[in-house]
């Protein structure tokens, strides 16, 4: 079996005395989608941070297409994460840049391309997620919650990457919007072909935009399997997740009245 | 509660901030001083720290000039030494009074703000998104900031040894009755380019502080609103008395003979 082109072997990352990763293992295989599932505090962005090099796991290896990204620094890092397009759950666009700036900001810093070309292209990438070009010129200051999302989504496939990631894409958005962005991410992500690992607690977009799904739980992945069998996991932690029950095995550290 | 375990605690922490300090300092200079450079990022700052500080550093020169002129004049009629008034002032001006004031009103203004825009920018995860965006934040960000401070505070101090000479000469002359054209003499015969060398490098290490300083606090501050708020305040407090510690190693240096 070919090897997974995203694949995390026993990844572990404490801060403090607190084990937030406990030796996660997963893979995504190339074009994929895979969303991973779980509560609120559990590790979730710390394993995409892990990922992207933003943090160093303690140990475990991380192989992107078949290389160990671990630990790379200077120049391989910067190639390394020019293969990478992120959305950030509160869209982290920079807002003393216009939109079309934070949208070529990518091509024009990290690939150098000329300004003018690059805004034809951010102007296109708007286009889209479905904003006009007269949004270009505004800042992000200027715009609403879903707006922001979809500019950050322009951004995040601004430099055409082979993986994407998406933390929290739907989260604070109404339903409607949420669906929209839906939609977006998987006409993206089919257009591009890129491998994509998403983090929500959202079921219906996990639902939506995922191939795979997984689940974890206390620092360590207790589920996976096709998106489509997520019904019928047998798993109890799984089932009550997905559908929203404050009784189950899964206990919330909250104090009872 | 035990003394020791108090005065034990205090000093492991100090020493863990410098320690800190030092790493942060390192990459300051190994990353963000080194190419690639980003030429327009420094000349928006240089005009930010350096331009736009000119009103408030300029009127704290006169007003101190003028202060001094007067107090050197009722000091030194006493023993009628009131041709000394020119000299004095021109000496205490450019050698301490100009780059300590414009330093530490400059660590008020630029050093709060590099500290909160900095700091917000951490916590809404734009510094991450640079790094997924191929882009060295330490280049982007923080290499730009020192260098423009060090290459406009002496530019600013130089003005305001002008304009705290103008402010006592407009003192001497109009309300203690000196003869304008002796002022001027005096200060031009007694001015050496040792005096305001001296102070000139002095504010080129006061602009390293103060950028160093706010980037580092801005960097590390997390929590929301309450974080950059309190990276803010240390950004201040904490180039406010290495400036004025600086200025000491620095005076005892530069005029031990």
């Amino acid at each position: 079996m070919a090897e997974d082109y995203i694949a995390l072997n026993n990844v572990k990352k404490s801060f403090g005395p607190k084990h937030v990763l406990n030796g996660v293992t997963v893979g995504v295989p190339k074009g994929h989608s895979l969303v991973v599932i779980g509560g609120s505090g559990i590790g979730k962005s710390v394993m995409l941070k892990c990922i992207l090099g933003l943090l160093q796991p303690d140990s475990g290896s991380i192989r992107i297409a078949g290389e160990e990204v671990v630990g790379l620094s200077g120049k391989a890092r910067d190639d390394y994460l020019s293969r990478f397009g992120m959305l950030f759950q509160g869209a982290a666009l920079f807002d003393s840049l216009s939109v079309w700036e934070n949208v070529a900001f990518g091509l024009i810093q990290g690939r150098h391309m000329a300004r003018a070309k690059a805004r034809d292209i951010a102007i296109e990438k708007l286009g889209q997620v479905g904003l006009t070009p007269e949004v270009a010129k505004l800042y992000p200051a200027e715009l609403s919650g879903g707006m922001q999302k979809r500019v950050g989504l322009a951004r995040a496939i601004a430099a055409d990457p082979e993986i994407i990631f998406f933390d929290e894409p739907t989260t604070g958005l109404d339903p409607i919007m949420a669906d929209v962005i839906n939609n977006l991410i998987v006409d993206c992500v089919k257009r591009l072909g890129a491998t994509t690992v998403s983090i929500t607690h959202d079921m219906a977009s996990a639902r939506k935009i995922a191939d795979d799904i997984a689940m974890i739980f206390k620092g360590e992945i207790i589920w996976q399997g096709p998106a489509k069998s997520i019904d019928t996991s047998g798993n109890p932690y799984v089932d009550q997740f997905i559908h929203g029950r404050a009784e189950g095995p899964i206990e919330m550290d909250v104090l009872k009245p | 509660m035990n003394i020791f375990a108090h005065i034990g605690r205090a000093t492991l922490a100090l020493l863990g901030e410098v320690g800190r300090v030092a790493l942060f300092l390192k990459d300051a200079l190994l990353q963000g001083l080194t190419p690639k450079i980003f030429v327009r990022q420094i000349l928006e700052q240089m005009m930010r720290i350096g331009y736009f500080s000119l009103p408030v550093v300029g009127l704290t020169a006169f007003f101190t000039g003028g202060a001094l002129a007067l107090q050197i004049y009722l000091g030194s009629s006493r023993f009628n030494a009131e041709s000394l008034v020119a000299s004095i002032v021109a000496l205490g001006i450019t050698r301490e009074l100009g780059p300590v004031l414009a330093g530490l009103m400059v660590a008020g203004r630029v050093g709060a703000s590099i500290a909160a825009e900095l700091g917000t920018m951490r916590v809404t995860e734009q510094i991450d998104a640079l790094v997924t965006l191929a882009t060295n934040p330490f280049k982007y960000l923080v290499g730009p900031r020192i260098i423009a401070a060090v290459v406009t505070l002496p530019l600013l101090v130089a003005i305001a040894d002008v304009i705290g000479i103008m402010g006592g000469y407009i003192v001497g002359t109009r309300s203690i009755g000196l003869n304008g054209y002796a002022y001027i003499r005096n200060t031009a015969d007694f001015l050496q380019f040792n005096d305001v060398s001296s102070g000139l490098i002095k504010a080129a290490v006061f602009g390293f502080i103060i950028a160093v300083m706010g980037c580092y606090h801005g960097f590390n501050s997390k929590g929301g609103a309450q974080g950059v708020g309190r990276a803010t305040t240390n950004a201040v407090v904490s180039s406010a008395i290495l400036i004025l510690a600086a200025n000491f190693a620095l005076t005892s240096l530069l005029f031990a003979d």
